[in-house]
């Protein structure tokens, strides 16, 4: 496709985006889209750093302080979310560093990485927990609810408003999805994947750029914490933190498709419509099937389809459309062997 | 005020003692896993899971089929060492080419089938076994049985593994693959045999845990997300694959855990541990015992 035509593409899918609540109004179907803008949103955020092999499984742990702090503020000191969310924004951003700049600074790379975030996940989950006089602990907490202004105290009662707010969300992080990829940053992230000491040796300041990866990703995604919060008035240490919700992420970005744009939001439609049919389908009976299933596909994903739905079906439509990077080059020769 | 501190004292004393108990168990957690890494080079994400797993045959063999707990706890053990090597078989070996985060990533999945399948098959109550130990006093202080005997278990098991790896032919093969594993396919050593057994060996500890934590615990499906994450930390602590090193390293865990509960909730304890490991990983990231380069 050429650059106008995938522009009239994305308009045209957009305009019906946008179009789509006036004409259908089903509630339970709009809340299920939300869910899936936000979720989408979320994956998008980690699979920015997961494409550059920086498997992180502490983006729990941002989702959490997103939500947690954005609510405490309002519940405790009255802050508007207008505000709240902006600070929970930059309380992940500053753990993202604090925790970020040793790991990159110490060449702490590939298990070691991931375990690292495992305990920052682990850490945040902890303390929502332990500090359960001011968070309700594992029992959940409630924003209260606005007497006032509800734009101020950014609480909707209709669906329309925040299948558009969750639209916007989601097209935002496209965007920043997108202006990376175009950036110096991929091809320097994409050396760094493949060779640290070779990008750095060819001028990469392997920290600054795997920093500012870092950054991006976890503020964007305190930011669908806060969002999924303000959203669902309802939010407990397990559902937005913690080591499940990270593997969420990894699962969903992966079924999906890691090196494409829509990869993790065709993950997240995946994910959340298999949950609500088998829900709707079994009732209580289904509790636990859907993570039965996820747990399958993930595992016969990574070994015969390392590049997710989205991304293989690209590969199946344009075969010869650029020479594969090295590192996803490897995990086809693996998924097809003898190719 | 000397009354007061002859108290704290005594707590004190027996904070630091139940730390080198929960450091016993703590550290037969991470044998397991420490074989595997070291063996293998893969990390098990589900360990945990297949912990969880052995509880959970642990309780229907002693409360549903009524066998003794010591017949059942061999059973225990040989199931959760036969599903390790399935894990190998089914999930690991065909990645093994792969890039490692591949390998974990997979494994993740399985944390997931494991989780689901107990929450499916056995629903989400707490189960105990109902075997009720009695809890021995000690001057003021007072000690959980069930822990002492976790303590000792995982010192013999500790030992056996020992033994096994320095003093047979399968052992000395094993510790060779981990030292070059391209070299030792040259040298007539089978590793796809090896890794089988290694992989048996891990699901073993891990059935071996399994019998001597149903002992302390309610078994339900997410009980494994409450030990896996700090089964992981204590390794990469000790250095992914050194034995001695993750000993020390749970024992150290222990005593974060067990002191930071005494002077707070147990949670501040669990989060001080994790803060301790983050401070670790920038000043040894190779591990506690690693020479300095």
């Amino acid at each position: 496709m050429t650059r106008q035509g995938r522009l009239v593409a994305w308009g045209i899918g957009l305009a019906a985006l946008v179009a789509l609540p006036f004409v259908y109004r089903d509630p339970y179907h709009l809340h299920i889209l939300v869910l899936i803008l936000i979720w989408s949103f979320a994956y998008t955020s980690w699979s920015m750093m997961g494409r550059f092999g920086l498997v992180s499984l502490g983006h729990g742990g941002f989702m959490g302080i997103g939500a947690y702090v954005t609510a405490l503020l309002w519940n405790h000191l009255g802050l508007s979310p207008w505000i709240g969310i902006p600070i929970g924004m930059v309380a992940a951003g500053v753990l993202a560093l604090i925790v970020g700049y040793p790991c990159f600074r110490f060449r702490i790379t590939g298990h070691y990485f991931v375990l690292v975030t495992l305990a920052l996940s682990g850490i945040v989950l902890q303390v929502i927990t332990a500090t359960r006089d001011y968070t309700g602990g594992s029992l959940g907490y409630t924003p209260n609810r606005a007497s006032g202004n509800k734009l101020l105290a950014l609480q909707f009662d209709d669906k329309i408003t925040w299948y558009l707010i969750a639209l916007a969300v989601w097209l935002v992080g496209i965007v920043v999805w997108h202006l990376i990829d175009r950036s110096m940053s991929r091809y320097a992230l994409e050396a760094i994947s493949e060779d640290e000491d070779a990008a750095a040796a060819a001028g990469v300041d392997v920290t600054a750029e795997k920093l500012k990866i870092t950054l991006i990703s976890a503020v964007m995604t305190a930011l669908a914490g806060a969002i999924y919060c303000q959203y669902q008035m309802f939010i407990t240490p397990d559902t937005v933190s913690g080591i499940a919700v990270s593997l969420q992420m990894v699962f969903a970005a992966i079924v999906g498709g890691l090196f494409v744009s829509l990869g993790p939001t065709v993950g997240a439609v995946i994910t959340i419509m298999l949950a609500e049919t088998l829900r709707i389908g079994f009732g209580t009976k289904a509790v636990g099937w859907d993570n039965l299933v996820y747990g399958v596909l993930l595992v016969l994903f990574i070994i015969f389809l390392p590049k997710g739905i989205l991304g293989s079906l690209l590969d199946r439509l344009k075969p010869q459309r650029k020479v594969p990077r090295a590192h996803e080059q490897k995990a086809v020769q693996i998924a097809r062997p003898g190719t | 005020m000397q009354g007061f501190l002859d108290i704290f004292d005594i707590y004190l004393l027996e904070a630091v003692i139940n730390g080198i108990l929960l450091g016993g168990v703590l550290a037969l957690l991470a044998l397991g896993l420490n074989l595997i890494f070291g063996v293998i080079d893969v990390t098990w994400i589900c360990y945990a899971e297949l912990v969880m797993i052995g509880m959970y045959a642990m309780y229907f063999l002693v409360q549903y089929y009524g066998i003794s707990y010591f017949i059942a706890a061999p059973l225990t053990i040989l199931l959760v060492a036969i599903l390790g090597a399935l894990l190998h078989y089914l999930v690991i070996a065909p990645l093994l080419t792969a890039p490692p985060i591949n390998q974990l990533l997979a494994t993740g999945g399985v944390l997931f089938v494991l989780q689901s399948f107990a929450t499916v098959a056995f629903g989400i109550d707490f189960r105990n076994l109902g075997i009720r130990l009695p809890v021995l006093a000690f001057g003021d202080m007072n000690f959980s049985y069930a822990r002492l005997l976790s303590f000792l278990a995982a010192l013999v098991g500790m030992v056996a593994v020992y033994l096994f790896m320095t003093r047979t032919f399968t052992g000395t093969a094993i510790r060779a693959i981990s030292q070059d594993r391209q070299i030792m396919a040259l040298m007539g050593v089978d590793t796809k045999r090896i890794y089988l057994i290694t992989s048996a060996i891990g699901g073993g500890l891990a059935g071996l845990a399994a019998c001597l934590l149903v002992l302390q615990y309610d078994v339900h499906p997410f009980v494994g997300l409450s030990f896996g994450p700090i089964t992981f930390l204590i390794c990469v602590l000790g250095g992914l694959g050194n034995f001695i090193g993750g000993f020390i390293a749970a024992f150290v865990f222990a005593e974060i855990i067990s002191l930071g509960g005494l002077f707070s909730d147990l949670e501040w304890g669990y989060v001080l541990a994790f803060a301790f490991f983050i401070v670790m990983m920038f000043i040894r990231p190779a591990g506690l015992l690693a020479r300095r380069r």
